[in-house]
């Protein structure tokens, strides 16, 4: 019987968390057992319903071709994240502009702002990452993915890992590490997922058909090992009880901080970079049609990306209590950084040669190219921002905030976007999307939010720098704390409008994806040619 | 361009690449996290530092669950302004016994690390239950419930004793007394010696305005009330831990 050892596994993992929930020794570990039974009864129900009992082993002939059922899956988990994700960081910025909108307890700001980070890094970044990887490793090994249903063990377990995150914030279930906020049982959950992921992923690379690793596996493969270090050794922690949700980290003070930063940073590199970058080092050729600009330029743009990047860690940690050796350290590895960033742009740039006049009537292709236009220029923010005189003004404001939008939003959303409107109509078996004058609507939003979102970070951050800094010529400070949080409003105010409008692309493309996914087609005026004028008719 | 030419034995060997990639992003991580481990020089020498009270542990949980430390910083940087702002600037002995730290990244409010001592309990109260109406151009979310929520950790030793496993140092007598200490340090009848031989500094008496219960908020409070008071500064050389 095909699922017969998966309803088990998910039954007596039901079993388990009933048990933890009746036993728990505080009351969010029970509540949050109390989930976990509810999602686990459910997905075994779910289980048995689609169970066949055709004997075992009768798909012989779907095992010469490509995995890709659970490529699909991670699409549209990929779409539907990213709009619950972009959704919860509108209501967090309206937050900080009108404190009102925070409904103690479980949606103060504290609580959601965690959901809101891991929503969009995780759970619609880490989708794209899972569904991308599996079609692009498959494709360039020419390979069915190794590990049969384990793919989707990785897959469905991710998503458990996302639930229980999330409703663990709002609960009140944090480890107070920015990034690395679940408590010490989702962790180990994750470290398990993450196993299965880099087994499934090195086992297909280990069966290629292909004699080269293609350049994309390299950075995705990166990406994985890494992750797995950092979030291991970050979240070594002391459990109060095996039955309870608090855990104290092993580390504590500086070197907490230092640990914490080498994860937070490479969270940034290896997560929202590194994986990325091997989306582009697939989708851009594939888009534009042109083979990648310069095979020796990616070697060394990946090995020094991923050398330098675990340094940069300490450049959040500026004038603070962490030895100055480190702090210059840090400092320096991060300028160096911005070399084999801007390799990599330049790489994904100049794969359009010869293929530029296509940014006119393509907008997935603009898509995929402002992503690397923002990546190029956020590599070039996040160096300068590592000066420690920069620094020195940058750090505590909402330039900070501004640059990982800037990031987030431009080069991780937009490269993804991109990804996702390639994808969807291959997967489909669609002659094209559902509509791409939409996917222009949702490319100008979108791009349109991240400048106001970033313009006005900008400005708010640099205000209170200088406000907070600020003496008059007696040498008294000039402004209260008070003065510096009521000086934001007025750009919280636009930033949330920023945002407002990247959430409106991306309910934009939400409906394309699902219309194309239904095998619709809108009745549309090519891009790139004029709307036919309307001719004069006579009158009947 | 000959190291380059060879660079297709990694591309050809699945597992060569993995174990390369590894070793490439375990070094900065070594050379940069591990000494810290072991340089002396690495947290000071100061006067004052002991664990948290069993009150002030929980209230520095309730710190870390609502999430405080995404607006609040704890960490006062050695610069001018800073330094008349908020105090003394931060050392790293200041937080050797927080599992985790909470420098915090962002100060979307004021930094915290010396607020101990600065507000009068009621103060800290009101500004809790409803912010607005002691700063009125705060942002900060209400948090009224915490003095409507009993205090309940269903082991409190156990606390500690996770507390002593990473490091910290809980004498065998503060565990004992753990569960006595949560409820006598805000109690204003009970007998506070013990706690203030433990705890040096400790501040005790009620905090939340309701004697008769003890709430998260009394927590809450009493852990915002000894924040950067531990260390003794009138004997601190800072000439001697230049680092």
């Amino acid at each position: 019987m095909r699922n017969a050892s998966w309803v088990v596994l998910v039954g007596a993992g039901a079993f388990l968390a009933l048990l933890g929930a009746a036993l728990g020794q505080d009351q969010l570990f029970r509540v949050h057992m109390g989930i976990l039974t509810v999602v686990l009864l459910g997905s075994t129900a779910v289980l048995l319903r689609t169970a066949k009992f055709a004997p075992a082993g009768g798909d012989a002939a779907s095992e010469s071709q490509y995995f890709d059922s659970v490529v699909r899956y991670g699409a549209i988990a990929t779409v539907a994240w990213g709009i619950v994700g972009f959704l919860v960081g509108v209501v967090v910025a309206a937050q900080l502009a009108w404190p009102q909108l925070n409904i103690e307890p479980w949606f103060n700001f504290g609580r959601m702002r965690p959901l809101h980070t891991s929503a969009v890094i995780f759970a619609f970044g880490g989708n794209a990452l899972l569904a991308t990887s599996f079609y692009v490793v498959q494709r360039t090994c020419r390979a069915r993915l190794f590990g049969g249903d384990l793919a989707w063990f990785v897959f469905w377990g991710y998503q458990l890992f996302i639930v229980m995150a999330a409703t663990g914030y709002l609960l009140g279930g944090s480890a107070g590490r920015e990034y690395a906020e679940p408590e010490w049982y989702v962790d180990l959950w994750l470290t398990i997922v993450w196993v299965a992921y880099l087994l499934v992923f090195m086992g297909t690379l280990m069966k290629r058909k292909e004699p080269h690793i293609y350049v994309a596996n390299w950075f995705y493969l990166a990406f994985i090992i890494t992750i797995a270090m950092l979030h291991v050794v970050n979240n070594l922690a002391m459990p109060v009880s095996f039955l309870g949700a608090k855990s104290y980290s092993l580390f504590s003070g500086v070197q907490d901080a230092l640990t914490q930063w080498w994860y937070g940073h490479n969270a940034v590199g290896f997560f929202l970079t590194a994986g990325f970058l091997g989306m582009m080092y697939y989708f851009v050729p594939k888009q534009a049609g042109r083979p990648v600009y310069s095979y020796r330029l990616s070697i060394i743009h990946f090995w020094a990306l991923i050398f330098l990047y675990i340094w940069a860690g300490p450049h959040h940690l500026h004038y603070t209590a962490l030895p100055d050796w480190a702090q210059t350290l840090g400092m320096v590895f991060s300028i160096m950084l911005w070399m084999p960033s801007w390799g990599g742009m330049i790489n994904g740039l100049m794969t359009l040669s010869g293929a530029w006049d296509k940014l006119r009537t393509d907008p997935i292709l603009r898509m995929m190219v402002i992503a690397v236009a923002f990546y190029g220029m956020s590599t070039f923010e996040g160096p300068m921002m590592s000066i420690k005189a920069v620094n020195s003004l940058s750090h505590y404001t909402d330039w900070t905030i501004g640059h990982v939008h800037s990031g987030a939003l431009g080069w991780v959303g937009m490269i993804s976007f991109g990804a996702v409107y390639f994808l969807v109509p291959k997967l489909w078996g669609r002659q094209r999307l559902y509509s791409l004058r939409m996917v222009n609507w949702h490319f100008w939003l979108a791009t349109l939010g991240i400048v106001v979102y970033a313009a006005v970070m900008w400005v708010a951050g640099i205000q209170q720098g200088l406000m907070w800094r600020e003496y008059n010529d007696q040498g008294f400070l000039v402004y209260s704390f008070a003065e510096s949080v009521a000086a934001m409003h007025p750009y919280y105010v636009l930033r949330t409008l920023g945002g407002l409008l990247y959430l409106v692309g991306g309910l934009i493309m939400g409906f394309n994806i699902y219309m194309t996914i239904r095998g619709k087609l809108r009745d549309e005026v090519p891009m790139g040619e004029e709307a036919p004028q309307p001719v004069a008719q006579p009158a009947e | 361009m000959a190291l380059i030419d060879k660079h297709s034995i990694l591309e050809k060997n699945a597992t060569l690449l993995l174990v390369s990639s590894l070793v490439v992003v375990s070094i900065g991580g070594i050379v940069e996290i591990a000494p810290l481990f072991y340089l002396e020089n690495t947290i000071e020498e100061v006067e004052g530092m002991r664990p948290y009270s069993p009150l002030e542990l929980a209230g520095r949980n309730i710190y870390i669950r609502e999430g405080c430390y995404v607006c609040h910083s704890q960490m006062i940087r050695p610069f001018r302004d800073e330094v008349e702002r908020y105090g003394h600037y931060s050392l790293a002995a200041e937080s050797m016994y927080d599992h985790p730290f909470q420098w915090g990244s962002k100060r979307t409010g004021p930094d915290l690390a010396r607020v101990g001592g600065r507000y009068s309990n009621e103060w800290q109260v009101q500004h809790l239950i409803d912010p607005q109406s002691v700063v009125p151009e705060s942002i900060m979310p209400s948090y009224a419930f915490l003095a409507t929520t009993d205090l309940t950790i269903e082991n409190v030793s156990g606390h500690l004793i996770a507390n002593r496993r990473v490091g910290v140092p809980y004498t065998d007598e503060m565990v004992e007394n753990a569960e006595a200490d949560l409820a006598a340090q805000a109690d204003p009848d009970a007998d506070w010696s013990g706690i203030e031989e433990r705890y040096p500094k400790a501040v005790t008496g009620d905090f939340d305005g309701d004697p008769a219960r003890l709430t998260e908020m009394d927590a809450l409070v009493a852990y915002l009330q000894m924040l950067g008071t531990l260390v003794d500064f009138t004997v601190y050389q800072p000439e001697e831990n230049f680092r």
